[in-house]
C-alpha cells in the first residue's frame, strides 16, 4: 500500500546560497539532511522535519528555511489533517500515538478573559522602581494563630512554625525529571533557582551529584517509580514532592524507555543501566485519600518533621474536595496542574482530552479550602500553561501562592516546542541524553537565561502590583476583585469568582 | 469514652532499651526510637506493639537491632537504610516500603505490598503475604533484595517488578485458596526473578511474564536464601529445598516497547 | 511537643470495624469504640458513627426509626406525615449528652412505629410491608427539609455525626447500650461535605453499611437502583451499597454469597476457567447485574439482623481483616483493632479479594470462594 502522508513541514535551501558545508547534517538530529557525494547531490527528506529550525539558524549562510508544507489532503472541517494522519498512523502501527508538549486543541485560556484592574484616581499605583515592593512567598502550613510570649520588653514566638520555603519570588521551576531533560537543563536551572532565591524540582529522575551544591534550593519528587527515592534523598532537598499526576496526562503512568537509562541516569535513578524505567499509573501504596496520607507522614517521619510535604495533582473534575482532602491529609501544599501542562512523552489522547484549566481548577480550590476554613493549612502552586507574568498575577489573584513554570523555562533555555522530547533527539540539547547534543546547551549560559526570565517576570510582577496600587504579592493572592471578565459566561464567572468587566 | 495515650516506660536488661509500647503512639514511639539510636544504643525491644506506625522509618544505622513484640503498624522501615527488624507477630500493609538497605524478618503474617519499591536488604516472612507483594521491587548494582515468604501469596505478585528476588515457598496453604500464589502473578515484569516452590499454572501468568527452568547459579541462590530463611525460624533447609521450584522472569526488559508510535516516524 | 490524643491523631483516614456474637449475646458498646479508637490515625474527624442490633428488646417487634431534625418545624412536619401513614407506639429523644466536640446542630429522636392493617391497602403499600417502610423514609428524606432518617430497621439502630467517633460514642452514650452486634466507622470524606447525614453507618430497613473507599461506579449503580425506585440522595457514594444489597437479596431473593457474586464478579477470564454448570451462573449474574457491579477501591462491611459480611473490591484495594473467637466474630480495617478488643483469636486472616466473609447468627464464620 502506498503511504500517502503529506508531511508537516518542507525544507527550502537557497542553492546558490549553499556552500555545501554539511553543517545542516551534523546538527539535524532528525536526519532530515543528505547528500550523496558521488552523485553530488542534497536530498531532503521533508516528512523528517519537525521544524525545530536548528538547521536554519546554525547555517552559516542562512540558506535554510523550514515552511508548513502546502501539500495537504482535501479540505474537510471533521476529517482534519491531522484526524487522518492519526488513524494512518494507527493503522499502520497498531500502537498508542505519543506526543510531547502541552494540550494542543484549540481549547479557550481563560487567562485571556482575565483582565487586571489599575488605579485611576481614587487611589494612587505605586512606582516599584522607587518605593518597597516585595515578592516573598511563604510555602507551607501556616498555624491558626501565633502564641507570644511577652516579658517586660522582650518578645518570643512559642508556637512552632511548621517548615515552609522561602521564595523571593513566586515562580519556581517545574518538575521535570533527569532523563526526559539532560543535566545541563537541570543545572542552569538550580543554578539560576539558587540566583534568584526560589525553587527547582527534580522530577521523578532523583538528584544528580551535581546538583548537590543547589540542594537546599530544590525540591525532590517521590512519584510512583520510586526512583532514586532514598533516606539521603530525602533529607537532602528543601522539600519533598509526591506526585500523584501530572495535567499532560491525569490518570496514566509513564515510562523512560531503557535505551535513555545511560550510567549516569542509572546511577541518579538508582537502577540498572539500560533497564525500563516504569512508573505505575497509582502509587501503589496509594489507593485512597487515607493512603496518601499514610505516605505523606511516612516521609515526614522518614525526614524527622524538617521538610514540608507537596503533593502534585492533575487538576480533574472534581479538584477541590481532592485538594481539601489532600491538606486534610497532611500536604504542606497541594500542586494543581492544569490540562495545558507540557509533558516529555504522553499518549496524544490522554494530553488532549483530560483534565479541566488550571483557572477553573485555582479558584475552586481556594474557595472550598476557605469555606472549610482550612486555607491557612497548606498553599496553593499552580501550574500548567503559565505563559508570561500577566499569568502569574492572575494566578495568584484567583487563588494560588505560587506557580511552577516547565515550558517557558525550557523556551528560555533555547527550547522552540518542536513537541519531539520523546525522542530523546532534542536538537537544542534540552530533552536528550546525548553527550553531543547535549554540548549544545551550555549550563552557565542556560542559568543566566532562566534567571534573567525569572527577574523579568518579577520586575513585570511589580509594575502589576504597582498598578494596581499594592506592594505586597500577599495582597493580590485570592484578591479577584481585582479581576474581570471578559467574554465570559454565567457560570465561568461564576466559578472563577469574578465579575465581568463594566460591573 | 476517651482511651488514655500514655508516655513509653523504657527500661534496661541487658545490651536491650526495652520500651513498653502499649497505648503509646507511632510519634512518640519513633521519636524516643529516633532519639535512643541518636544516642549510641544499638539494640531495641519493643514490647506490646498494636498497629504503631512508620517504626524505623528513614533509619540510617546498620548495627541497629529492633525487635518487636505484636503487630507492627503500616510501613514498618519504609525507606529504612541498614537496620535489622525482627517481628514476633504480624505486619500490617507496606513493611519495607522502598527500603534501601536492612533486614526485616517476621515470624507472623504478612498483608498487602509488603516489599514495595523495594531496592535493598532482606524481608523474611514465615506466614503468609496478602497483595501486590514485591511491587515494582528494584535492583541497582550490589544491591539486589531479596524477599522470602514461607507461607502463601495474594494476587499481583511482583507486579511490575523491575529486579531483586522473591522466594515462595508455600509451606502452608490457605484453606480459601491453596495455590502458592494469586493471580496475575509478575504483571508488567522487566526484570528480577520469582522462585515458586510449586508448579504454576501459565494461565496465572501476569502480562509479559514467562517461566524458566531453574539454573546451576538460580539453585546456588535458592539455597543460600532458603537456607538463611530456614536459620532465622528453625527450619530444615535441606527439606524445604527438596522440592521441585518454578521460576518466574521478564519475557522482556522492555515489556510495552510496542505500545507507542510517533506520529511522525509512522 | 505532642498534643493531647484522644482520637485525634496525626494521620487521618476512614476505617471501618465490626464485632458479632455469634450466640446472640448481647455485648455493651465499650468495645466497639475500642476498635473504632484503635484506628484513630484514620480518620479526620468528619464524620464517625456506630450501629447497633438488639438494642431495643423491649420493642423489637416495630421498626425503629432514629431521626434527625434541623429544627422543631421539620420535626412538625415529619410526625404529620408519621401520624398519617404508621402507627406510633411510642417516641423520645435519643438521650445525648454535650460534648464540646461536636455542636449540637440537630434534634434527634426515635420513634417505634408498626404498620396497621388498616393501612395496607393504601396505593403506597406495595407489596410487603418493607416497601411501604422504604418509601416512608425515602419521602421523609426526599419531601421534608431539615428532616433525615439516620435508621429504620427492628430492634436496632444507628448512632452518627460529624464528629471522631468517640465523640459521637460520647454524645450517644453508646456504651449504654447492648447489641449482639456492633459496627463502627470513622470517615476522612474526600466527595461529600460532612454532615450528620452523611456519616456511616448508612442504613434502610435492617441494612446496614460502613463502607472504606470510593465506590467509583456509583452514577452507573445509581441509575441502576433508581429505575427499581431506589432515591440515591444521601450525596455519597455508600448508601448505594446498602440498596444494592436490599434489591438483591430483600427483593429479588438472592442468597448473600450470590449478592456478592453479583456485586464483585470475577473476571471473565476467570469465569470462562470455570467448570460448567458454575460458568454458566457466573455468566448470567455478571450480564444481568453488569450495572449492580461495584467498581472501585472498597471495603465495606454490610448487617443485618443476623448477618455480617465483609467485602472487598474484585482487586483488593482496600483493606480488611477477619477474625474469630470463641464467641465473637470480627472485622476490621486494621489487624491492631481487633487485637485491641480480643486476647484470645482463634483465627485471623486477610480475605481474598471479591470473597464474602459471611458470620451469621449461630454458624461458623466463613469465606465463600467465588475468586
Amino acid at each position: 500500500m502506498v503511504r500517502n502522508f503529506p508531511p508537516d513541514f518542507v525544507v527550502r535551501v537557497d542553492k546558490e546560497a549553499c556552500i555545501n558545508c554539511m553543517r545542516c547534517i551534523r546538527e539535524c538530529p532528525f536526519g532530515v539532511h543528505e547528500y550523496d557525494k558521488e552523485k553530488k547531490r542534497w536530498k531532503r527528506h521533508h516528512d523528517k522535519c519537525v521544524a525545530c529550525l536548528r538547521c536554519a539558524y546554525m547555517c552559516p549562510t542562512q540558506a535554510i528555511s523550514i515552511e508548513r508544507s502546502p501539500m495537504e489532503y482535501s479540505p474537510h472541517p471533521v476529517w482534519t489533517n491531522r484526524v487522518r494522519k492519526d488513524i494512518k498512523t494507527q493503522a499502520e502501527t497498531g500502537a498508542v500515538i505519543l506526543t510531547a508538549m502541552g494540550n494542543e486543541l484549540p481549547y479557550m485560556s481563560y487567562f485571556d478573559r482575565l483582565v487586571l484592574d489599575a488605579c485611576q484616581v481614587t487611589n494612587p499605583s505605586i512606582d516599584p522602581l522607587r518605593e518597597p515592593m516585595e515578592l516573598r512567598t511563604y510555602i507551607g502550613r501556616k498555624p491558626e494563630k501565633v502564641e507570644i510570649e511577652e516579658e517586660d520588653s522582650s518578645i518570643r514566638l512559642r508556637t512552632k512554625l511548621a517548615p515552609n520555603l522561602k521564595l523571593e519570588t513566586p515562580i519556581m521551576f517545574a518538575h521535570m525529571s533527569y532523563g526526559s531533560i539532560s543535566i545541563e537543563a537541570h543545572l542552569s536551572m538550580a543554578r539560576a533557582a539558587k540566583e534568584v532565591g526560589t525553587y527547582m524540582g527534580t522530577g521523578e529522575g532523583g538528584m544528580h551529584v551535581e546538583l548537590y551544591p543547589y540542594a537546599d534550593h530544590i525540591i525532590t519528587q517521590v512519584a510512583s517509580g520510586r526512583f532514586a527515592v532514598h533516606e539521603e534523598y530525602l533529607k537532602r532537598g528543601a522539600a519533598i514532592e509526591i506526585k500523584i499526576g501530572q495535567g499532560a496526562k491525569p490518570g496514566i503512568g509513564g515510562h523512560l524507555p531503557g535505551k535513555k537509562v545511560t550510567e549516569e541516569i542509572s546511577r541518579t535513578r538508582m537502577i540498572p543501566e539500560g533497564s525500563d524505567a516504569i512508573s505505575p499509573a497509582p502509587h501503589h501504596d496509594i489507593y485512597s485519600i487515607e493512603d496518601l496520607s499514610r505516605l505523606i507522614y511516612a516521609l515526614k517521619e522518614a525526614t524527622r518533621y524538617k521538610k514540608p510535604v507537596f503533593v502534585k495533582i492533575a487538576a480533574v473534575h472534581n479538584v477541590a474536595p481532592i485538594a481539601v482532602g489532600i491538606i486534610r491529609a497532611g500536604a504542606d501544599a497541594v500542586v494543581i496542574d492544569g490540562f495545558r501542562a507540557g509533558t516529555g512523552a504522553a499518549p496524544q489522547v490522554h494530553r488532549d482530552h483530560h483534565g479541566i484549566p488550571i483557572e477553573a481548577a485555582i479558584a475552586s480550590v481556594d474557595r472550598r479550602l476557605r469555606e472549610e476554613g482550612i486555607r491557612h493549612w497548606g498553599s496553593i502552586i499552580a501550574s500548567g500553561g503559565i505563559r508570561s507574568s500577566a499569568d502569574v498575577a492572575k494566578a495568584i489573584a484567583l487563588g494560588a501562592d505560587a506557580v511552577y513554570i516547565g515550558t517557558a523555562a525550557l523556551i528560555a533555555l533555547g527550547c522552540t516546542v518542536c513537541k519531539k522530547c520523546y525522542t530523546g533527539k532534542c536538537a537544542w540539547g534540552i530533552a536528550t541524553q546525548d553527550p553531543e547534543l547535549r554540548k549544545r546547551l551550555d549550563p552557565e549560559e542556560g542559568a543566566r537565561r532562566a534567571a534573567n526570565l525569572l527577574r523579568a517576570w518579577s520586575h513585570e510582577l511589580k509594575e502589576i502590583l504597582g498598578a494596581l496600587g499594592l506592594n505586597s504579592i500577599e495582597s493580590l493572592r485570592s484578591n479577584r476583585d481585582r479581576l474581570r471578565g471578559v467574554g465570559l459566561s454565567e457560570p465561568e464567572l461564576r466559578v472563577l469568582g469574578v465579575k465581568p468587566a463594566g460591573e | 469514652m476517651e482511651i488514655p495515650l500514655r508516655k513509653a516506660r523504657v527500661s534496661r536488661e541487658d545490651e536491650f532499651v526495652v520500651i513498653d509500647a502499649k497505648g503509646v503512639h507511632y510519634r512518640e514511639l519513633n521519636e524516643l526510637i529516633n532519639e535512643l539510636v541518636e544516642r549510641g544504643e544499638r539494640k531495641l525491644r519493643l514490647l506490646n506493639v498494636n498497629g504503631q506506625r512508620y517504626i524505623a522509618d528513614g533509619l540510617r544505622c546498620s548495627d541497629c537491632y529492633i525487635e518487636i513484640h505484636g503487630v507492627a503498624g503500616d510501613d514498618l522501615a519504609a525507606f529504612a537504610n541498614g537496620p535489622t527488624i525482627v517481628v514476633y507477630g504480624d505486619v500490617q500493609d507496606g513493611a519495607g516500603n522502598t527500603m534501601n538497605a536492612g533486614r526485616i524478618i517476621v515470624h507472623g503474617n504478612g498483608t498487602d505490598i509488603i516489599g514495595h519499591s523495594m531496592r535493598g536488604g532482606e524481608i523474611f516472612v514465615r506466614g503468609h503475604v496478602g497483595y501486590r507483594v514485591g511491587i515494582h521491587m528494584k535492583e541497582y548494582r550490589e544491591q539486589v533484595p531479596v524477599l522470602v515468604v514461607g507461607g502463601t501469596a495474594g494476587d499481583f505478585l511482583g507486579e511490575y517488578m523491575a529486579g531483586g528476588r522473591i522466594v515462595i515457598l508455600g509451606l502452608e496453604r490457605l484453606e480459601t485458596y491453596p495455590e502458592i500464589a494469586g493471580e496475575w502473578l509478575a504483571t508488567g515484569i522487566h526484570g528480577g526473578a520469582i522462585y515458586l516452590r510449586d508448579e504454576v499454572d501459565e494461565d496465572k501468568l501476569g502480562y509479559g511474564a514467562k517461566t524458566e527452568r531453574l539454573s546451576h547459579s538460580d539453585r546456588r541462590f535458592l539455597s543460600e536464601a532458603v537456607g538463611k530463611f530456614c536459620s532465622c525460624f528453625s527450619l530444615n533447609a535441606e527439606e524445604v529445598l527438596n522440592a521441585e521450584f518454578t521460576k518466574v522472569v521478564p519475557k522482556s526488559h522492555r515489556p510495552f516497547a510496542e505500545m507507542y508510535s510517533d506520529s511522525k516516524e509512522g | 511537643m505532642l498534643q493531647k490524643l484522644s482520637c485525634t491523631g496525626y494521620v487521618r483516614m476512614c476505617g471501618l470495624g465490626g464485632i458479632l456474637n455469634r450466640y446472640g449475646e448481647r455485648m455493651p458498646g465499650r468495645e466497639i469504640i475500642r476498635m473504632s479508637c484503635m484506628m484513630r490515625d484514620r480518620y479526620d474527624g468528619r464524620g464517625g458513627g456506630f450501629a447497633g442490633y438488639g438494642i431495643y428488646p423491649r420493642y423489637a417487634e416495630y421498626y425503629a426509626l432514629h431521626l434527625f431534625f434541623r429544627d422543631e418545624i421539620a420535626k412538625e412536619r415529619t410526625e404529620e406525615l408519621l401520624k398519617d401513614r404508621v402507627a406510633i407506639i411510642k417516641d423520645e429523644p435519643v438521650p445525648m449528652r454535650r460534648v464540646k466536640e461536636i455542636p449540637q446542630e440537630n434534634i434527634v429522636w426515635r420513634y417505634f412505629v408498626e404498620v396497621p392493617h388498616r393501612f395496607r391497602d393504601r396505593r403506597e403499600y406495595l407489596e410487603k410491608e418493607e416497601d411501604y417502610i422504604t418509601e416512608l423514609v425515602f419521602t421523609i428524606n426526599d419531601c421534608i427539609d431539615g428532616a433525615f432518617v439516620a435508621s429504620s430497621g427492628k430492634n436496632m439502630g444507628v448512632f452518627k455525626a460529624t464528629g471522631m467517633p468517640d465523640a459521637v460514642a460520647e454524645m450517644y452514650k453508646v456504651e449504654k447500650y447492648r447489641a449482639y452486634c456492633w459496627i463502627t466507622h470513622g470517615r476522612f470524606p474526600t466527595n461529600t461535605p460532612g454532615w450528620w447525614g452523611g456519616a456511616h453507618p448508612f442504613n434502610l430497613l435492617d441494612w446496614s453499611v460502613v463502607h472504606n473507599g470510593e465506590i467509583s461506579s456509583y452514577g452507573t449503580n445509581r441509575r441502576y437502583l433508581e429505575a427499581h425506585g431506589y432515591k440515591c440522595r444521601l450525596l455519597t457514594d455508600t448508601e448505594v451499597v446498602a440498596y444494592l444489597f436490599d434489591l438483591l437479596v430483600r427483593r429479588q431473593g438472592l442468597s448473600m454469597r450470590t449478592a456478592a457474586v453479583a456485586l464483585t464478579p470475577p473476571f471473565w477470564k476467570q469465569i470462562e476457567r470455570m467448570p460448567e454448570p458454575k460458568r454458566s451462573a457466573f455468566t448470567a449474574l455478571r450480564m444481568t447485574y453488569s450495572q449492580a457491579m461495584l467498581n472501585g477501591p472498597f471495603a465495606v462491611i454490610i448487617t443485618n439482623r443476623d448477618t455480617m459480611v465483609g467485602l472487598n473490591d474484585r482487586i483488593k484495594l482496600r483493606p480488611l481483616i477477619a477474625a474469630s473467637s470463641e464467641d465473637c466474630v470480627y472485622l476490621a480495617s486494621e489487624e491492631a483493632a481487633i487485637r485491641e478488643v480480643e486476647n484470645d483469636i482463634e483465627k485471623l486472616w486477610a480475605p481474598r479479594a471479591g470473597n464474602p466473609v459471611i458470620a451469621r447468627l449461630n454458624e461458623e464464620v466463613r469465606e465463600e470462594v467465588i475468586h
